[in-house]
Formats: C-alpha cells, structure tokens, sequence
C-alpha cells in the first residue's frame, strides 16, 4: 500500500497532464492548471527543504568534527548572518521585523544584507567564476594537442572559434578583398557555431528528448520506482 | 611515450592574470564588429512599438554578471530610449537582485522613469518551467504581489497585462536552468510570442539551435562579445566593451600556450622516431 498508492497517484496525474496537453478544455484544462498551482507550491516549499538540509549536514560535520569541519562554521555563520540581517531589516525597500534600520544603513550606507550581498557575496562568486579563465589556459595548454585527425579537427575548430571571439580576430582578416569574406575569422567563427556545432547540438538534444519521453513514461507506468526511494 | 617538459602553470596563471589584468586598467578599445544575432535583438528592440510592455527575466547570479549584467544594462537602456515598458522577473533567487541593481544604475539616465508606470519587479517565483507556463494563463495568478508586497493591480503598467497576449516580447538573460531554453519552449513553441535572450559564452552552443528559420529565438546575445556588440548598438559603451579587450588578450595568450604545447609535442615525436631509426 505503502508504494501502491504513490504509483496510482504520479499514473494518474501523469495520463491527466498528457491528456490536457491534447485536449486543453474542461475538465481536463482546469485541473492541469490547478495541478500547476500544486507544483509552485511544492517548489516553494523545496527552497524550505534545501535550507533544513543544509544545516543538518553542517551541524552534523561539527558536532562529530569531520574532515574539513571548520568550514561548516563559516557556512552556517555565513547563512544565520545573511538570513538574520534580512529578517531584521529587511533587502532594497522591503522592510523587516525592526523596520529599515535607519540607524545601521546611516552608517554604512545601505542596509546590512545589500551591503554584505554587494560587497561579500557578489565578488565571491564572480572570484570563483573568473578562477575557471586560470584553470582553461592551462588545461588547453595540456589538452588541445593535435594527436590524431579528430584532436587536430578539435583543436584547428576550438582555435578558430576563440580568435573569431576575440576582436583581434577580426582585425587579423580585416585585410582580405570583398571576394574572400567567407574567409575572415569573425565569420569562420560564426559558420562553425551555426553549422557543425548546431548540427551536433542538435542530435544531442534529440536524443535527449527522446530519453526524456522514455523515462517520464516509465515512471508514469509504474516501471521505473527509483524515485520512492530502494530498489 | 616519454613524458613531455611541462610549463609550470604558475607562468600561465600568471600571463593570464597580467592579460586581463592590464586591458581592464589601460584601456585599448579594439573595434568590435556587429554579428546577425545580436542585430536581430536590436531590431526587435527598435522594431516594438513605443508604449508596449515586454517581459525580461533576470534567470542568473553574481557568478555570471560580467558577461549577463553588461547585456541586461545596455537592453533596458534600449528599451526606455525607446519608451517601452518593462515587466522583470526572476526564475533565479539571485536575479532579483540584479534587476535591482541594474534599475538603480540606469535611475540617474532616465529620472523620469517611473516604479509602477514605466517599469515594475515583480521578484522571483520558484517552479521554473512550470511558472513560466502558469503565467501565460494568468500572471496575475501567479505574481498576485511586486517583490515589496505591493497588489500588482495598483500598478498603472499592470493594468492591461493579464498573460503572454499583452506582451510584446519576452527576453532572458540565463545562465543556465531555469533559463532561455525553458522560456523559449513556452513562450515561443506554445504561446507563438516573440522571446529572446542572452546566455553566458559557454552555454551558447547549448541555446544557438533555438535562433532558427522558425524563430523559436530573435536573435541571441551569447557572451560577453555579444553584449559588447550591443553596447556599441545601443551608442552607451561600458563594461562589456572594455572586457572585449582583456578577453581578446586572454584568448591569444591560451592559443599561444596551445601552439607551444603542440611544438613540444612534435619535436618530442620527431625526436623519438629518429632515435628509434638508430
């Protein structure tokens, strides 16, 4: 009964959505739409879920102190900081339990959580993003050498794209007459993203979606149980 | 085979620091050329008639604001040149933010634009597809509030926009998912509405299939070339067209690192076929 009555229920509610996707008229257009509804509300609740999981695991590293367990404390001081500051006085116009605090944003210039959130949070993604320009060189460095046809087809593809992105690129073929236009690199460039590179993206999102179909139909039918969690 | 004599990456860390680093301080400006994606956004921009509203959805966080920030400052400039309306919304938590922050860059340039009338947030709502699906059937439904609180039908701008009908195109600028291709399987495949958007470099090839004779996408702004070549439309040159030439470095330091690596490869080759033959 246990696993029956989630398999009737996701069967079900599977067939409906198909159904109103062809027939979008009543019954079956207000209940996919009030369905809809269900699922921002479980979305919601899923953000919910994610910060209780986060604690959990955190807590659980320090109480047992667990490989690399002093990094969990600046996560959950970080966390309890950001959401503290935001409940207390609120983010942009939007106010919090003690109102704006005027007195706080008077001096340092704007509330406790855009300042942290423009001046912490916002450089520490954009460093860790930038750290992958660092790790590319030199993983291109290492990579990309001409072994055989298919590395020197990747390698002569990924050169040509990276000069045609540059604006030297353009500038290197700036020089070439009207007639040999297809030749120069900004356009070489363009040529391999929308030819081979679609074409490959394609096929690759063909077969995905055809996976998709194949999976979503096994679990509406019962065959794919994963999801309930064992076997 | 023999193990090939490796650069210490310290060097290239350290060629890569200083060719972005010095671009971005000394300025070089390099011309950028105009490409057909980012064309066809100006022109749908150009081509919406004043007074229209459209839709943007800020889908990204600050991991991706060199190259996202850049598109979404140069498109809303665009668009109240132009007088038309602007509806955000976010399917990132983040984006909220970042529409915030773009709104308070562009205030001083166009003091006139009013929070209500001219241009609203309506914050972020978790359910990515499904959302973007719900508000073609009814966004007030689904955004009964601003992101302060505030019931969207007190709003002026909000009054005659009930769905996908009342807008004229619909633009995200993503990094990833939710993002692009979600709105673009809604709003363009079942709704028939216009949509666009701009992607971070590396996902391009991901979202390029979509800008197609169908024109499931108008155009893409893909990275920060393209928000570059949108600056340079748009005649308000910022950070996307200085960071056009520290990218632009950065690339030919990694091709020159990539042609030494494969000049090793081939003298290391070279060398143990002949000594092989002896």
């Amino acid at each position: 009964m246990k696993r029956k009555i989630p398999l009737i229920i996701t069967f079900t509610v599977g067939v409906l959505l198909i159904i109103a996707e062809f027939i979008p008229h009543k019954p079956f257009g207000t209940l996919s739409g009030e369905l809809e509804e269900w699922f921002l509300v479980i979305s919601g609740f899923a953000i919910i879920l994610g910060q209780l999981s986060l604690l959990k695991v955190n807590t659980f590293k320090i109480k047992y102190k667990q490989k690399d367990w002093q990094y969990s404390i600046i996560t959950l001081a970080s966390f309890f900081f950001m959401v503290g500051f935001g409940l207390l006085w609120g983010t942009g116009k939007s106010s919090g339990i003690f109102g704006h605090g005027e007195v706080i944003s008077a001096v340092i210039g704007i509330k406790p959580f855009d300042y942290l959130f423009q001046n912490v949070y916002q450089h520490l993604q954009a460093t860790m993003f930038s750290l992958l320009a660092f790790f590319i060189a030199s993983a291109a460095y290492r990579a990309f050498i001409g072994r055989n046809l298919e590395s020197n087809l990747l390698l002569i593809a990924a050169v040509l794209v990276m000069l045609g992105n540059t604006t030297v690129g353009g500038l290197l073929t700036s020089w070439l007459p009207e007639s040999l236009n297809f030749l120069h690199l900004p356009k070489v460039s363009e040529f391999i993203m929308t030819y081979p590179t679609t074409a490959g993206q394609r096929a690759i999102m063909i077969g995905a979606g055809l996976g998709i179909i194949g999976s979503s139909l096994r679990i509406i039918l019962g065959i794919e149980r994963s999801y309930l969690g064992g076997e | 085979m023999a193990k090939r004599k490796q650069i210490d990456r310290r060097w290239i860390f350290l060629l890569i620091f200083l060719g972005v680093a010095l671009p971005l301080i000394i300025k070089v400006g390099l011309p950028v050329e105009i490409t057909k994606n980012v064309q066809m956004v100006y022109e749908l921009v150009e081509n919406t008639p004043k007074g229209s509203t459209v839709l943007i959805s800020f889908d990204y966080d600050p991991a991706s604001m060199p190259e996202l920030h850049p598109m979404g400052l140069s498109l809303l400039r665009h668009c109240f040149q132009r007088d038309i309306k602007v509806v955000f919304t976010a399917m990132w938590p983040m984006g909220v933010q970042m529409a915030e922050d773009i709104v308070t860059t562009l205030k001083p340039d166009f003091p006139k634009k009013k929070y209500g009338v001219d241009y609203i947030n309506l914050g972020f709502k978790a359910g990515g597809m499904v959302t973007i699906q719900s508000i073609g059937k009814d966004l007030k439904k689904i955004f009964p509030e601003d992101m302060y609180g505030s019931p969207i039908t007190e709003f002026p701008i909000m009054q005659d926009v009930n769905n996908y009908n009342n807008i004229a195109f619909v633009f995200s600028l993503s990094a990833g998912a939710p993002g692009i291709k979600e709105w673009v399987q809604i709003v363009s495949d079942k709704y028939n509405r216009p949509t666009s958007g701009g992607c971070t470099g590396v996902s391009a090839p991901a979202i390029l299939p979509y800008v197609n004779e169908q024109k499931q996408l108008t155009g893409l702004l893909a990275g920060l070339k393209a928000a570059a070549e949108y600056e340079n439309l748009v005649g308000k040159i910022g950070s996307a067209t200085s960071g056009m030439d520290a990218q632009s470095i950065a690339h030919l330091i990694i091709i020159s690192f990539i042609t030494i690596g494969n000049i090793n490869y081939w003298r290391k080759k070279n060398k143990q076929k002949k000594d092989r033959k002896k």
